[in-house]
Formats: structure tokens, C-alpha cells, sequence
């Protein structure tokens, strides 16, 4: 889909001053939101390459989204389900234990910490949990999907959480039941994706399960024990939503893009 | 579905951020099942600084131009028409191009979103509601601009007061600058209270970088609260430097009843006990907030605490709260507000009102709020000048649960080992042996909850058994520690009082170990003990060791088990 044709001069903004700063990132930015992708974007592609203002090929911006698939989405080339081995925890797993209060000197917002961070996801499991989340050395775990049990993300605010899980390469987390800021954190930063089972999964996987989300049935398959599961509908009983936005916003509209529709548009909002 | 209305005084993110845009250009693409629009509305207003109070609440007209791709026209009146999407495949969509530009600098764009209403009812806008709401309905009612809410809605708040830290305001601050440009201006330099807290006692470099993060922001943005602290090695002589956030926020007067106060750390919950709507945030959302002085959020419903009966002089609001959060779990008040009321609660001090809010979070909750009252408006009296307006829950309102709760039948409590809902009586646990007792944090380290520790150590004339670590909250809680005299010792100061029992010396105020922090943090538990303490969170290596095992209690029982180095109920030494 073609972006907006016209594309404005880059102006700058500063919302004080009329008189044009500079930004060290061109200040249009032209972003498709293609909710209907539910492959999430780190935080930290750039949001537009310096190419971009070609307008041929816009970014897909980060969508911070859960998106409900719906049956025509296969022409967006946006995935649907997540893939990969899972890793078990239990209840009422903090975000201490998610990452420690001595590794919160690092600031998410920058690149290279941001990095570093998932290198400490879930370090602070106590020694009951005998795998490893991260090898040492590694900034990815191999553990793409964390399965947990209730009050998922409870303890402190610290946005630190979702944000090491999304570095480490965690897509979704499937969990009994979520806290409060951890989940609305998740939505936010689009790190990972916050989804909900309707049984108590933890207690039937292991830890190396080969799992399938299918986002559109919502439903999760261990392939290793063979046993589906129910996930609560990230959609909520209605429509699904697939809104495809080209969008080219002077940068504070563009977290106000993902933020809003993030507000508005993800199914989760009820679940604030 | 229906539609929901937002409001062009709801978007204002959208406003600020086109103003200064010669051309802003939105594309929709695609099937829009929800029916989402893109309305652009327009209004003239020289006001720059509160561009949304000529606004009214009713909804908008939509007013959306639809133009081809290629022209851009200006939206300069109403004229309506619906993007009204037909199912078209995702192969080639149809576009739509609203192009919005900006006539001269008189002129403000405003550009709404519709989204879908998720029910058809249209805010109330005539005479009585019929429901009565809760304080923390009120608050949100008033801070949203709608005559009436109830629990489940979404709705914007204006945002009174945001505060962050040195560990999460680095962050803020980035998504701040990333997202709203670096240039860009804070909504309100005088809304926003930067508190370093966290760590600062400390070698650790990128700790003290982030401090100069949060300093250069507050230069840059003329922030006018930020207590700074430049000489590490000498907390003194910061004068403007404070120490916990949540304490600090109280003495200076920034938590008023009946407002919003947002904060970038859980327990921000804690401005609660001063009857406002208080509650933690992730950088993110305060990136947000600090851009536009708005954030979106559920209306909570409310667990109703009434507490009544004269609480015994060996219990303090920690034991109150311990024993709540053990009753209904840590998730018990998930997404809920947690009120308290009662003889009891109005019998308590701000400090103890602030402890039992502060721990709500312990509990999944979202926020804390005690009623303003008398005792509330004195200790107000000289802390700040803006005006305020408390709100009160209606007769009528609607209460998700009621729990009432005979103070004089409870007994100083613990939570064990690793949840702060794990309850036990401090009686039953005299078999626990303990390596160190720590004293300190939002939660236990306020000048009363000091006054409370130097009662058992006066009452028994005993020296402690373990390291006892003493961590003022603030500056001025450190004041007090070497000022204010003990009841019933004669003149004796805090501080002389816990030297004489043996305890640590005071420290430089800040958060200390109650989180861990970098591994040179004073108090900090390095090896696998056995701590009680005051503070809040017992969680697995929360104060550091992984295999740590924390146990929380009262300033009472801290002290107690200090002199005999187990677990112990403070009636030994009290009565």
C-alpha cells in the first residue's frame, strides 16, 4: 500500500516554541501499523531508516498490539501464531525475580542496555528452577514463549520487566493471570504478548515443550505432550479488529499512534 | 458494537504534536471492522497552555475530509461524512487520505479518534446520578471531565502530579524524547517531581549516570521539583535533596486530596492515605504523561476495609495491612481500588495512614485511599498552599466487597518467607532465628515508625542481638531521628536511643536495601540470612541474596526480635 502521497517538508516541531529545533531522527516518519500483524517489533528499530523518505516503503512501526487475526489476513504476511520451546515457571512470579533490582541501573531506552537486559531476563528465578533462562553469555534465551501460573508480573513497577523478557526474544507470555502494571506495561512497550489460558497450563507443560500459539483460534498446542489448550480469546467476544494505518506523524504522534490504538483498538483493553 | 465517543479535549496528544506541522498527513488503509475514524476537528484558541479548556465534553461532530491521495485540503469547517468502510480485501485497500494543515498560528488541528463505544449509554448530563460512586470514582469523574463513571470504563485523567525516580525516569525520559521529539517540552514543569531515591549511596557508575540524566532533564526542562543530590559523601549538604519518593511526596506538600498522582514506581500507591487517586506506572505510559499530562485508564472497582476499634498500643498499621493482604491474597485486589475506613483508620496518623495504602500494591491493588479528614487537612496545613477538594464515597455507592475487621482482636504478625501474603503470628514464629533486622524504607522508615522501634528498645534497656540496620527515609525523617524527643525517655532521641540498644547508626536516607540495589548498597544482603524487616516485599532476592529469606513486620515486632535475634511478638517488651 502506497504511503501518504504527499509528504510534508520535514518540519521539526517543539511544542513551545514555534521556532524549528532539529532532531537528531527526521522528524516524519512514515509507519505503517499493520495491526493485524501480530509479529511485534522491538522497541528499538529505528523508527525510520534514513531511506524511508522514499515513501514507497514505509516501516511497520512497533505494533504494541495484540492483534486478533481474522481469516483474511493472510495477505498482510503478518504472523499469527508464535512457535518455539517454552519455559515453565510458576505463580506469582515478581518482577524482581524477572530481573533483579541490581540490573535496573540499566535504562531501556537505550540500545546497547536495552540489550544487556535481556541478558538478566528472569535471573532472579530462585534455585528450585534448575534450566537456566539465559545461558550465560547469551543475550537471547532459546525459550521464546514463557508459560506461567497467577499474578504473572506482580511486585514492582518496573517496566524493566516485560522489557528483558522482550530483548531476551520472549514473544509471548501465556500465564494464568496477570498484575496489574506487568500487563499494561507488556501492552504498552508491545515487548511481549500478554495472553491468558483458561486452564492451568503451567502444571501440564515442562520446560523444552515444543508449544504453537495459534492467535486466531487461541489456542495453545504443546506438540511434545500432544495436548491443546484453550487461551482466552484475545479478542473480546466481537469483531476482530485488523486495521492496516499508513500513517506519516511528526514522531509524537507516532507513540501516540501505537499508544492509542494500543488503548483503543487492542482487544486487551477491557482488561486493563 | 456501538460506538465510543472521544472527545477533542481527549486527543489533545494529537493536537499538541500537529501544532507546528505545516502538513500532517493520515492514510487509513484497509478494513476497519471496528469501525475506527479518523476526525479532524478544528478549533481557534490562542490558549497554548491549555488547549482543551474551551473544549465541551459533548461529543464531536465528526468532520472528516476525504480526499485522494494525491491533493491535501485543509479542514477548515464542518462538513461530515463518515469513512464508512466496505470489506475490501487486503490486497490493494482503498486509502484515504485526511490531510490537515495548519492555518497560521491562531489556528489549532485537533485530530480525534473514534473508537468503537463499547456500550450504547451516553454520559449522563442532567440532574441526580442514580448510583451512587466511590471516592475513587469521584476523583476519576472529575479528573475525566464526566459527570459519572463506574468501574470497567476507560476514561483520560488529567494528571496532577508525576513523579519518577532515578531508576525508571532515565527510561521515561527516553521514551519521552524519542517519541515527542527531543526538543520537546514537558506538558507541565511544575506538575512534575523528580525524586532521586533509589540508588545513590553508591559506586555503582551507571547508577550515578542516571541521576545525571534525570538532572540534565530537569535543567533542560526547567523542571521545578527535582531534589537533587550532587555530593554523595554527604548527604547534608544537598539542601534540596529529600530521599524516598513516596515520603518525600507527603512532606513537600505534593499529595493533596482529590487529585491524580502518577508515579513510575509501585508504591506510589502510598499518596493514598492523603484521599487521593495514587497509583504506579511503567515508563511508557509516563513518557506519555509526560508529554501530554494525560493518561487513559480502567475505573477501579473498590474493596471497601472498614476497621474499626481502639488499636492496642502493640499493634501499627503495618500489622493491619499484613493481616489484609494475608486475607485476600496477593492478587486479592487486582485491578482494584482498596479503601479503608472506620474508628480505626480515622484514629491513625498520616505516617501510619501512609503505610497502610502503601502496601495495597502487595495486594495486586491498584490504588490505596483513606478519606480526608481533620487530622489529614492539619498536617497539610503547612506543607502546601494549593487548594484542594476531598471527595467522599457516596451513602449509595456500590462496593465490590466489605471487609470489617475488629482491630482489638488482632495480634502482631509476619509474613514469611517469600510473599508478603504468607501471614503468620509473630508468636508462632519465635522459633525463627534471625542474622539482622532492617529498619528503613517507605513502608518502615518514617519518623514514627522510628519513634515506635526506640519504644521496645526503651521498654526493655536491652541491647540487640543482630546487626540492626537504621534507614531514614528522608532528610528530614534523619532530622527527627536526632531531634524529636522519645515519649517517656526522658529526653532521649531516637538516635541516642537506638546507639545505646547497639543498633547501626543511622544512614544516608534513600530506599537502601529494601530493594537490593547495586551490590555496594548499604545493608544490602549479600549472603543467604535471615532478615526481618519493616519494608514491603519479601519476594526471592528482593533485598539481594537469592536464598535470602525475608521476613516483614512492624516496627514494633523489628525491634523486639532485634534484642532477642528471633522472631518476636513485641508484647514481650511492651507490656
Amino acid at each position: 500500500m502506497a504511503a501518504a502521497a504527499s509528504l510534508a517538508n520535514p518540519t521539526t516541531f517543539s511544542s513551545s516554541v514555534g521556532r524549528p529545533g532539529h532532531h537528531h531522527q527526521p522528524s516524519a516518519s512514515v509507519s505503517t501499523f499493520n495491526v493485524s500483524n501480530s509479529r511485534k517489533q522491538r522497541s528499538f528499530k529505528p523508527l525510520i531508516s534514513q531511506s524511508i523518505l522514499a515513501s514507497t516503503s514505509p516501516v511497520t512501526r512497533r505494533t504494541s498490539i495484540v492483534a486478533a487475526a481474522t481469516s483474511d489476513s493472510s495477505s498482510s504476511g503478518s504472523a499469527t501464531s508464535f512457535h518455539g520451546i517454552c519455559y515453565v515457571v510458576g505463580d506469582n512470579i515478581d518482577t524482581d525475580q524477572i530481573i533483579p533490582a541490581e540490573y535496573l541501573t540499566l535504562v531501556p531506552s537505550k540500545p546497547d542496555e536495552y540489550k544487556k537486559l535481556g541478558s538478566y531476563a528472569l535471573i532472579g528465578l530462585p534455585a528450585s528452577y534448575e534450566t537456566r533462562f539465559v545461558e550465560p553469555g547469551e543475550y537471547q534465551s532459546k525459550y521464546s514463549i514463557i508459560i506461567g501460573g497467577d499474578n504473572f508480573g506482580c511486585g514492582s513497577s518496573r517496566e524493566h520487566a516485560p522489557v528483558a523478557l522482550g530483548a531476551a526474544g520472549v514473544a509471548a507470555v501465556v500465564a494464568e493471570s496477570y498484575a496489574r502494571i506487568f500487563f499494561r506495561n507488556s501492552v504498552a512497550t508491545g515487548e511481549v504478548y500478554p495472553l491468558e489460558s483458561e486452564a492451568r497450563i503451567c502444571e501440564e507443560c515442562k520446560t523444552g515443550d515444543v508449544v504453537t500459539i495459534e492467535l486466531a483460534q487461541s489456542l495453545l498446542i504443546n506438540h511434545t505432550t500432544g495436548k491443546e489448550y484453550k487461551l482466552k480469546p484475545i479478542g473480546d467476544a466481537g469483531p476482530k479488529l485488523e486495521v492496516t494505518v499508513s500513517v506519516h506523524l511528526p514522531p509524537g504522534l507516532a507513540l501516540c499512534k501505537t499508544y492509542i490504538e494500543a488503548m483503543f483498538f487492542s482487544p486487551l483493553l477491557p482488561t486493563f | 458494537m456501538g460506538w465510543k465517543w472521544i472527545n477533542g479535549s481527549q486527543m489533545l496528544w494529537a493536537r499538541k504534536r500537529i501544532l507546528g506541522q505545516e502538513n500532517c498527513t493520515v492514510a487509513m488503509d484497509g478494513n476497519v471492522c471496528r469501525k475506527a475514524l479518523v476526525c479532524a476537528r478544528q478549533t481557534v484558541t490562542n490558549n497554548r497552555s491549555s488547549p482543551f479548556d474551551n473544549l465541551t465534553t459533548s461529543p464531536p461532530t465528526p468532520r472528516i475530509i476525504i480526499s485522494s491521495m494525491a491533493t491535501s485540503c485543509s479542514i477548515s469547517s464542518a462538513s461530515s461524512s463518515f469513512i464508512n468502510k466496505k470489506d475490501a480485501g487486503l490486497c490493494t485497500p482503498p486509502s484515504f487520505a485526511i490531510t490537515i494543515s495548519k492555518k497560521k498560528k491562531a489556528s489549532r488541528n485537533i485530530v480525534s479518534v473514534m473508537t468503537p463505544q463499547t456500550s450504547e449509554r451516553k454520559p449522563s448530563t442532567t440532574g441526580s446520578v442514580k448510583t451512587g460512586m466511590t471516592m475513587t470514582e469521584k476523583i476519576f469523574s472529575r479528573a475525566s471531565e464526566k459527570p459519572h463513571l463506574t468501574p470497567g470504563e476507560n476514561v483520560w485523567v488529567n494528571v496532577d502530579t508525576l513523579m519518577t525516580h532515578d531508576v525508571c525516569g532515565p527510561g521515561a525520559i527516553g521514551v519521552f524524547k524519542k517519541e515527542f521529539g527531543n526538543n520537546a517540552k514537558v506538558w507541565d514543569r511544575e506538575k512534575i517531581v523528580i525524586i532521586p531515591d533509589h540508588y545513590i549511596f553508591t559506586s555503582d557508575e551507571r547508577a550515578n549516570r542516571n541521576v545525571d540524566i534525570i538532572r540534565d532533564f530537569s535543567n533542560e526542562q526547567n523542571i521545578k521539583y527535582f531534589y537533587d543530590i550532587t555530593d554523595r559523601g554527604n548527604f547534608k549538604a544537598n539542601p534540596d535533596y529529600k530521599g524516598v519518593c513516596h515520603i518525600a511526596l507527603a512532606q513537600e506538600g505534593h499529595c493533596r486530596p482529590g487529585e491524580i498522582l502518577l508515579g513510575t514506581d509501585s508504591h506510589t500507591c502510598t499518596a493514598g492515605a492523603f484521599g487521593q487517586f495514587a497509583t504506579g506506572i511503567g515508563n511508557t505510559d509516563a513518557g506519555f504523561v509526560l508529554g501530554t499530562g494525560k493518561l487513559l485508564l480502567k475505573v477501579p472497582p473498590t474493596l471497601r476495609f472498614v476497621m474499626d476499634g481502639e488499636m492496642p498500643d502493640y499493634l501499627l498499621a503495618k500489622d493491619l495491612i499484613l493481616q489484609i493482604i494475608g486475607e485476600i491474597s496477593v492478587s486479592g485486589a487486582t485491578y482494584k481500588a482498596m479503601e479503608f475506613v472506620g474508628t480505626t483508620v480515622e484514629s491513625l496518623s498520616m505516617e501510619e495512614r501512609m503505610t497502610l495504602c502503601n502496601m495495597v500494591v502487595e495486594a495486586g491493588g491498584k490504588n490505596g485511599i483513606v478519606p480526608a479528614d481533620a487530622t489529614t487537612f492539619k498536617y497539610l496545613e503547612d506543607k502546601t498552599s494549593m487548594p484542594y477538594e476531598p471527595v467522599y464515597s457516596d451513602d449509595q455507592a456500590r462496593f465490590l466487597a466489605e471487609y470489617r475487621i475488629d482491630v482489638t482482636k488482632l495480634e502482631p504478625l509476619v509474613a514469611k518467607p517469600h510473599s508478603p501474603d504468607n501471614r503468620a503470628l509473630a508468636r508462632e514464629c519465635k522459633d525463627v532465628k534471625l542474622d539482622r533486622v532492617y529498619i528503613g524504607s517507605c513502608t518502615g522508615g518514617k519518623t514514627e515508625d522510628f519513634l515506635a522501634a526506640a519504644r521496645v528498645f526503651l521498654a526493655s534497656g536491652d541491647k540487640v542481638k543482630v546487626p540492626t540496620f537504621i534507614v531514614p527515609a528522608t532528610q528530614k525523617v534523619w532530622m527527627d531521628l536526632y531531634t524529636l524527643p522519645v515519649p517517656g525517655s526522658g529526653g532521649k532521641t531516637c538516635s541516642e536511643i537506638f546507639e545505646q540498644a547497639g543498633c547501626d547508626s543511622p544512614r544516608s536516607p534513600s530506599c537502601g536495601a529494601c530493594v537490593g540495589g547495586p551490590l555496594d548498597n548499604y545493608a544490602r544482603m549479600n549472603e543467604p540470612q535471615v532478615c526481618l524487616s519493616t519494608t514491603n516485599r519479601n519476594f526471592p532476592g528482593r533485598m539481594g541474596h537469592k536464598a535470602g529469606q525475608i521476613y516483614l513486620a512492624s516496627p514494633y515486632t523489628a525491634a523486639a526480635s532485634a534484642l532477642t535475634c528471633f522472631v518476636t511478638d513485641p508484647r514481650e517488651f511492651l507490656h
